[in-house]
């Protein structure tokens, strides 16, 4: 956050290092100053502001962290603060306060696991306004810092907000492909047949895994039948035919014969409607008849073998 | 077709810029389909054309709206979807339209079954974008 630097108002001047100039507008000095002020204020009452700072925001989560970890963390960011604060400066997105943000970074990401609200982790810097507030507003020149520090404390509070964000975004699409890799079971159902019971959306990357996972277990259980359910799939457009057709024609390369089933009637007179062809690819009403034929055609096979055919 | 679009309110809308949207504004329709009275085998045709129209637009025309609303003209009710891209539009909506015809890798039949799906089906498409617009009667 950068403060415009003056306009029309009448510039200081400056004299840095022999013949440098530097032309500083009067709320760089102002700041300057403010910043100086605060710095000087936050280390004398370093130890009454911090047991503040922590007793405000320990009553607001109410015990659901321990006063121990809450005094370390908040004596880590008012450190960093304050050293940030000497060396200049009231930017909360610049260079000097990058040790700042990594903590309060590191605040964030913990507050989301640990399931507190965005408005609990943002609060854990705004409460820092309300401690320093009654000592600093007593004068001009102290209320300028206050209100200066105040902006700063808002954009680092958006800060952790948006690192609550971006941890809850990691945490959902971690969620996501768990989700991938659990909804496409592949079962054997009986010598010889395995089924793919397919639940929910079906999407290029979940197909990929159910091709791949179906492929395997072909090989694997040494299996001649698949067949694939899709009665929990709510919607079957042409992308989901089209998947499935793929899939198909990958386990008949391996000499599997494969089996579409938990075809609804509304999804039988949608896909017609459509004008989806399946060709000559079995399809079932329910399961239990498309695991019969498949049985039904293991038998044969093993009949055949028994008599010598094969 | 009557353009229902004004009198289709309070609409719902989504922003569909991913494939995630397209399931979103999909669960959106049959939502409403099911509030507004239609029968399964009918909820399952809107919403699988809304799915076809819905990807359409994110794959060719990079994303848009999808507005949809409960719609009551005549004696008749039925749902009202809108879909709105400013995607380079269709050169040729008429072969767009054909059976098996398509400008990417799908089946062809997106376009086309949509239209067969649904009740009233209306395109519009130029080089600012396209819209289509579709309506399912319960019956």
């Amino acid at each position: 956050m950068k403060c415009g630097n003056g306009g029309t108002s009448t510039p200081a001047l400056k004299v840095r290092a022999g013949r440098q100039i530097e032309i500083l507008g009067e709320d760089d000095v102002a700041i300057e100053s403010s910043t100086r002020l605060l710095a000087e204020k936050l280390t004398a009452e370093r130890e009454t502001f911090l047991s503040q700072w922590v007793r405000t925001i320990g009553e607001d989560l109410q015990g659901r962290l321990s006063m121990a970890e809450l005094g370390r963390e908040l004596g880590e960011l008012y450190e960093a603060i304050l050293q940030a604060l000497g060396t200049g400066g009231l930017d909360g997105r610049g260079e000097r306060y990058g040790e700042v943000r990594s903590l309060l970074i590191e605040l964030s990401r913990n507050r989301a696991r640990q399931g507190f609200t965005p408005t609990e982790t943002a609060r854990s810097v705004f409460a820092l306004k309300e401690v320093l507030e009654p000592s600093l507003t007593g004068d001009q020149e102290g209320a300028r810092a206050y209100l200066q520090f105040a902006r700063l404390l808002d954009d680092l509070g958006l800060l952790t907000t948006e690192a609550y964000v971006r941890t809850r975004e990691e945490i959902i699409s971690s969620q996501a492909e768990q989700l991938l890799e659990l909804s496409t079971p592949v079962v054997k159902l009986w010598d010889g047949v395995v089924g793919v019971p397919l639940v929910g959306t079906l999407d290029s990357a979940r197909t990929q895994v159910v091709m791949e996972k179906l492929l395997q277990t072909l090989v694997d259980s040494d299996s001649t039948q698949a067949i694939i359910d899709i009665t929990g799939v709510p919607t079957v457009d042409t992308q989901v035919a089209q998947h499935l057709l793929k899939t198909v024609v990958a386990a008949r390369m391996m000499g599997a014969q494969c089996t579409i089933s938990g075809i609804r009637p509304q999804i039988a007179q949608t896909i017609v409607a459509l004008g989806i062809e399946f060709g000559d690819i079995p399809t079932n009403a329910s399961l239990a008849d498309a695991l019969r034929q498949a049985v039904a055609e293991v038998a044969k096979e093993s009949e055949n073998d028994a008599r010598g055919l094969l | 077709m009557k353009d229902y679009g004004a009198s289709a309110t309070p609409a719902e809308t989504v922003q569909v810029a991913t494939s995630g949207d397209v399931v979103t504004a999909r669960q959106m329709v049959r939502t409403l389909a099911q509030r507004g009275g239609l029968g399964l085998v009918h909820q399952t045709k809107l919403v699988t054309a809304a799915s076809e129209l819905g990807r359409n637009m994110l794959v060719y025309g990079g994303g848009g709206v999808v507005r949809a609303a409960a719609l009551s003209d005549a004696g008749r009710s039925g749902i009202y979807v809108e879909f709105r891209d400013e995607g380079p539009g269709i050169p040729d909506v008429e072969l767009a339209l054909t059976d098996g015809w398509t400008s990417g890798n799908g089946m062809g039949l997106g376009l086309s079954g949509a239209r067969r799906l649904v009740d009233e089906f209306d395109i519009a498409s130029g080089p600012e974008g396209t819209t289509v617009r579709i309506v399912k009667w319960a019956r």
